[in-house]
């Protein structure tokens, strides 16, 4: 079997073995999407203007972010790379025939999938039958969920690239603590997990757009109700794909560099 | 096949004292020492030799095995090993080797043994019917059919340990670096680990390279040693001439019935003393060993005598001393 794809496996097999963690995981995301959508639910009543999204749409996008949680969050991080980093047990990673980026983008793939498989059905089937308007509702046609699996499936790709960001400044801060805190924040912020996208000013959706964030949340989602066409959504993928490659490139020339200076701690 | 010339890495290391007005002022200047790690290294060994590679503690051992495994790049100097040099070419060269290194672990923690060794199978590329005859040639020298289905947090330290060999060795590595491999091994565990570096060296012709603070795992398997201190090598010879360097001592241990005193042999000085032993340190090329037996015996009634050579860890300390480190 390829290296990559047989770490993903052993991987996402050791991911499935945390069933308290699933289970715990999933009670909070039932419970904050519930209080998410109750929120927009008041706020929908006693506002004046006309929104940018209905609040069918907006219980949808709250429920595909819950469910999806572990495919967009920035702060869901593997705590065996920051060790391997700190403790200096990198030195095994090294020593073996493979590149050390695509090891552990394999590695944080299947960290993601793993998690995400084992809540997201539940929360999926309790929030489709959910009275309206709390439930997450079906996307309008059958390409529509086909491009939104896509589109989702790339988001994964593109945040994964970018959360690898954090693993490599590690090497320099020597503590997870700062970068994960300061790009989970932002990346929180700017992906539509915080505020959905459609909601913000008009300066601040711009300034979301130029940034690869909500190519990872914000942009699946809005795939999924409709409210992104289907020709926009094909667009869409080609800078999914862009700024996939764009990160990746980066991010391997800037772990180079970290492993040229590696310093292996502790002796 | 291993060819080290020059080799020089430094490191920058913060330093401060201890104490809270200290630590405040290291906030805004840190203060920064550079440490050489490794000064000057050069030496060459060849294909199938067992190397034993000793210092005191921070001397540069685990820097020199790490450069030639191709984790730290060196400030300067030249590596030729197996044709490659290791931090250039990492990824084609690492195929060759296998790497201990005893205080970290290789092993996935939450999974059994037997999934970690599939993925190195796959990352080394290993053929199937390859990995089932090492698999099954390690797991008997080594002790692992019970060990194997556990999960890695569950196993001792000593069973852990093993698993780890067999793991650098799946791949039919040339040659071996083993950064204290015998670190926290009961003596059953240490023996077999022993022999079974001893066996691969002599049957596959695996190149080893160790380092250790055990002297007992040199003596029994290093025909060679190279010594560093403070970063510098400072002896490249086989035991037998280190022996002979420092080797005229000699311990006499000599049982005896109850003597009230303790009997001075002139030519030797006695290292301990009780009514019915004592321990007496000898140069031979001064005093021969039959002519303080025969002194002793004059005064004594002799019960059971032995004579040892000097330990392996006194030549070491004579040589550390030799070179004020």
């Amino acid at each position: 079997m390829n290296p990559y794809l047989s770490v993903l496996k052993l991987r996402f097999i050791s991911g499935l073995q945390y069933r308290a963690a699933a289970l715990a995981g999933m009670a909070t995301q039932l419970f904050f999407g519930l209080i998410f959508i109750m929120v927009y639910v008041a706020f929908y009543a006693n506002s004046t203007a006309e929104p940018s999204m209905s609040l069918e749409q907006l219980a949808t996008y709250v429920w595909l972010q819950q469910i999806f949680l572990a495919f967009v969050m920035l702060w869901f991080r593997d705590n065996e790379i920051f060790q391997l980093i700190t403790s200096g047990n990198i030195a095994y990673e090294l020593c073996r025939p493979c590149g050390i980026y695509s090891f552990w983008y394999a590695k944080l793939l299947a960290q993601r999938l793993s998690s995400a498989i084992l809540r997201c059905f539940p929360i999926l089937l309790i929030a489709f039958f959910l009275p309206a308007p709390y439930n997450l509702s079906l996307p309008p046609e059958g390409t529509t969920f086909v491009l939104f699996l896509l589109t989702l499936l790339l988001g994964l790709a593109v945040n994964v690239a970018i959360s690898m960001f954090i693993y490599i400044s590690v090497f320099w801060t020597m503590s997870p603590v700062g970068s994960t805190l300061i790009i989970a924040v932002i990346g929180e912020f700017l992906s539509g997990m915080i505020i959905p996208i459609p909601l913000m000013p008009e300066w601040l959706q711009n300034i979301t757009y130029a940034l690869p964030f909500r190519w990872t949340a914000d942009f699946p989602f809005r795939v999924y109700s409709g409210q992104i066409s289907q020709t926009e959504a094909l667009w869409g993928i080609l800078i999914q794909l862009i700024w996939l490659a764009i990160l990746i490139v980066l991010g391997r020339w800037c772990l180079r560099r970290a492993l040229r200076q590696v310093v292996v701690q502790g002796g | 096949m291993i060819e080290l010339q020059g080799i020089n890495k430094s490191f920058k290391v913060a330093r401060r004292t201890a104490g809270f007005g200290q630590a405040v002022k290291a906030l805004f200047a840190r203060e920064h020492t550079i440490v050489e790690a490794l000064h000057n290294i050069s030496f060459d060994i060849s294909p199938g030799e067992i190397v034993g590679y000793i210092g005191p503690n921070g001397a540069g051992k685990s820097t020199t095995i790490k450069v030639m495994s191709g984790i730290l790049v060196p400030d300067s100097g030249i590596c030729q090993i197996l044709g490659y040099t290791p931090w250039q070419d990492r990824t084609s060269y690492v195929r060759n080797i296998g790497v201990v290194f005893g205080q970290r672990t290789q092993l996935w923690w939450d999974v059994p043994v037997i999934d970690s060794f599939g993925l190195l199978r796959d990352i080394y590329k290993i053929p199937s019917a390859v990995y089932r005859e090492n698999l099954t040639l390690l797991t008997e020298s080594l002790a692992l059919s019970d060990i194997l289905q556990t999960p890695v947090r569950q196993l001792s330290l000593g069973q852990r340990m093993r698993c780890e060999i067999a793991a650098s060795l799946l791949h039919n590595p040339q040659i071996l670096f083993l950064d204290e491999p015998t670190i926290g091994l009961d003596a059953n565990s240490k023996i077999a680990v022993r022999q079974f570096i001893k066996t691969i060296n002599k049957e596959r012709g695996v190149t080893v390279i160790l380092t250790t603070h055990d002297m007992n795992d040199i003596e029994a398997l290093a025909d060679r040693i190279l010594m560093i201190g403070k970063g510098t090598l400072l002896y490249d010879g086989t035991l037998v001439d280190l022996r002979s360097r420092f080797g005229s001592k000699r311990i006499v241990t000599i049982d005896y019935h109850e003597h009230a005193e303790p009997v001075d042999v002139e030519g030797t000085s006695c290292l301990s003393w009780t009514p019915e032993r004592a321990v007496y340190s000898v140069d031979i090329d001064d005093v021969p060993v039959a002519s303080i037996i025969a002194k002793l015996s004059e005064q004594i009634e002799l019960v059971d005598i032995g004579i040892g050579t000097t330990p392996v860890e006194e030549l070491i300390l004579e040589l550390y001393k030799e070179h004020q480190i």
